[in-house]
């Protein structure tokens, strides 16, 4: 089974596996509604495949995912308002603008009118706004906790600003109540499928472009970065440019995601992309394994799937029961579910040979070199 | 100029509350590398412990005497529990112990959510802090100007410790070289116990003091700890009088940046004010000399 999945074939194999099941089994066997919250629990997945690359191989504890998510989801929002209003409204002013503004749609929205600036906008603005960030971040060694509290109090003003401009960008209550997306109607089940299709399509592709990624050149200098900055640094690479681009990575399929969640969900507010969203995106990426490539995803569905089955019902419960998965996986299980296999092999072996010194050690399953495999998921200030 | 000095004092009073917050967030966050995001919940604590000694005493006054040593007590204890049952071992996951913390950060605000209830609950503040006095024609409100005394007093008395005690010289030697303080026979156990005590006190003291400004809520701690981290970055970690002159250019930045914009375009304004800092020093106002690399 291990092997199967190791090496170039098992990657293709897996990966058509993934396919069959989020493209083919799931919209055959799930009803409508749940299959549109697992299209919502993707966009999360999403997010998690860039925080993956960003924190588990770069070792950038990044706290502003939000924002990333926030802008693309604002985005395609501001689009569809633009779009609902001239299908439906024939006056071409979205509806809250005329409530609570002045009726006059303000210039930076106008671009926004035609899809294909959106479409572009989704990919390049959290890219851009990242590569700013990144660079001035990165270029002048601002690093660990330094870049985490700031990318913290990205989160944090973002999610004021957004409140603040109740005019122009709906203030707490957020933008809701689409009707068209792209021209297909919303309320019509066979264009929730395909927004759905869209969703497992975009992750799908993610997971990709995240396993190239990792065994790139540039993935191996990411994981010594993060591992021994100062080094790469002698080495004569440059830390900055590498962990800027994988920001932007991370960035942009934030972006995406969130321009994926707003036609799915319906609704985009301050309270999805502020300070607390932007950590509660970490846990699952922690759980699943940090630094593996399935790890986050799994993760993040994971630990949405459990969100929506116990918050509705026990709401208080749910907040001890997320504060408590930080609390224990982070202090005492730095490598997330991922690394429960290798944990116990290492703890059977040493058993075995301590019980009985005599018999000859059994090969474990994964007794390659195990450690070098710890080595790869775990990062080293985890490990010490 | 009354509303030029109006301002003013509204940035120093704001900064004199980061400050509160900073000062034990600072001592933390340097000797130990510990980033406590559970430190607003200590503050909140601490404000929720106003609120219950002055449900005891009914006298404003006297409570509010009362309710500073022990929001003290309560928050270096909350502090000394989280240090000895988490943080302890994790001392070389720094960033792990963020969001470690911040998992007790979530937990303790249910707790408070279920103890006390979501909507917020009021402290009352003593007669003799209640009104105005005139500066150059401003008005000053006096539990402003009380909660500024109350930091300085903090501040006093904490650099009072660092400087000139047998313990702030252990804790200083800490700081320095953790290693080479062991050698020499220091217990950096009881060291860092000691300054996650002070470290979570001064927390709770803050809550108490922001008591006296606004209405305390399970949120408390949230609405003060992005600011403080801030605070503690720019001014450099582990170092106390970058952390004053931090918070009180943060605090006074933002009451005028509030003032000429909006309070949202205000907050957008630090934070780039504090990333182009930061580029310009990207080891705070004042850093620790060292010859290590990291």
């Amino acid at each position: 089974m291990r092997g199967l999945l190791q090496g170039r074939m098992g990657t293709a194999a897996g990966f058509t596996l993934g396919a069959v099941l989020l493209l083919g089994v799931a919209p055959a066997v799930l009803p409508a509604f749940n299959l549109a919250l697992l299209g919502k629990f993707l966009c999360f997945a999403i997010v998690a495949v860039g925080i993956g690359l960003a924190w588990g191989r770069g070792g950038m504890l990044t706290l502003g995912q939000g924002v990333f998510f926030g802008l693309g989801a604002y985005i395609m929002a501001m689009h569809m308002k633009l779009a609902d209003a001239s299908l439906f409204g024939g006056s071409g002013v979205p509806d809250f603008m005329s409530l609570y503004g002045s009726g006059v749609v303000p210039g930076w929205w106008e671009p926004f009118r035609s899809p294909a600036v959106t479409l572009l906008a989704v990919v390049l603005i959290p890219g851009l706004v990242a590569l700013v960030l990144g660079l001035a971040v990165f270029k002048r060694r601002v690093k660990g906790a330094y870049f985490a509290i700031l990318s913290q109090a990205l989160a944090a003003a973002f999610a004021v600003f957004l409140v603040g401009q109740q005019a122009t960008t709906g203030g707490s209550n957020g933008l809701s109540g689409f009707r068209s997306f792209f021209g297909f109607d919303l309320k019509d089940p066979n264009n929730k499928v395909m927004l759905y299709m869209i969703a497992a399509t975009v992750l799908l592709l993610s997971l990709a472009l995240a396993r190239q990624l990792m065994h790139s050149r540039l993935g191996e200098l990411l994981v010594a970065v993060r591992d021994q900055e100062e080094r790469v640094r002698f080495l004569g690479y440059d830390p900055a440019t590498i962990k800027t681009v994988i920001y932007v990575v991370a960035a942009v399929l934030a972006g995406i995601a969130g321009a994926l969640f707003v036609p799915l969900v319906g609704i985009i507010s301050p309270a999805d992309v502020g300070v607390i969203p932007s950590i509660a995106f970490l846990i699952g990426v922690a759980i699943g394994g940090r630094a593996t490539l399935l790890g986050p995803v799994l993760g993040a569905v994971g630990v949405a799937v459990a969100q929506a089955g116990l918050s509705s019902t026990f709401p208080s419960f749910w907040v001890y029961f997320q504060g408590l998965l930080f609390v224990l996986v982070i202090g005492f299980m730095p490598g997330g579910l991922a690394s429960l296999p290798a944990l116990v092999g290492r703890r059977r072996r040493t058993r075995s040979a301590a019980s009985s010194p005599a018999a000859p050690a059994r090969p474990a399953p994964v007794a390659t070199s195990p450690d070098a495999e710890e080595k790869a998921t775990v990062p080293e200030e985890a490990r010490r | 100029m009354e509303l030029l000095i109006g301002q003013m004092f509204a940035g120093l009073s704001l900064g004199s509350v980061l400050l509160l917050a900073a000062l034990g967030l600072s001592l933390t966050f340097g000797q130990m590398g510990v980033i406590n995001m559970a430190h607003g919940e200590v503050m909140m604590a601490g404000a929720y412990t106003a609120f219950v000694v002055q449900r005891a005493i009914s006298d404003a006054g006297i409570s509010l005497l009362v309710s500073i040593p022990a929001g003290f007590l309560v928050g270096g204890v909350l502090g000394l529990v989280l240090e000895a049952v988490l943080l302890r071992r994790m001392y070389h996951r720094p960033l792990d112990t963020l969001l470690v913390t911040f998992g007790v950060a979530l937990i303790l605000q249910q707790a408070a959510r279920d103890i006390f209830g979501a909507p917020s609950v009021d402290v009352r503040a003593p007669d003799w802090l209640q009104g105005n006095i005139e500066l150059l024609g401003a008005p000053i409100p006096l539990t402003r100007l009380f909660i500024l005394g109350l930091s300085l007093v903090c501040l006093a008395g904490l650099v009072l410790l660092l400087k000139a005690t047998p313990l702030g010289r252990r804790i200083r030697a800490v700081v320095l070289n953790r290693d080479l303080a062991e050698t020499i026979g220091v217990s950096t156990r009881r060291s860092d116990q000691l300054t996650f005590f002070i470290g979570s006190g001064l927390a709770g003291v803050a809550g108490v003091a922001v008591t006296l400004i606004g209405s305390t809520s399970p949120y408390l701690g949230t609405n003060y700890i992005v600011d403080a981290f801030l605070v503690v970055v720019a001014g450099g970690i582990g170092q106390i009088k970058g952390a004053v002159i931090a918070a009180f250019s943060l605090g006074v930045l933002q009451s005028v940046f509030e003032y000429s914009t909006t309070a949202s375009i205000g907050k957008v304004l630090i934070l780039i004010v504090i990333v182009v800092f930061l580029q310009l020093r990207p080891q705070g106002i004042f850093s620790l000399k060292t010859r290590s690399l990291a």
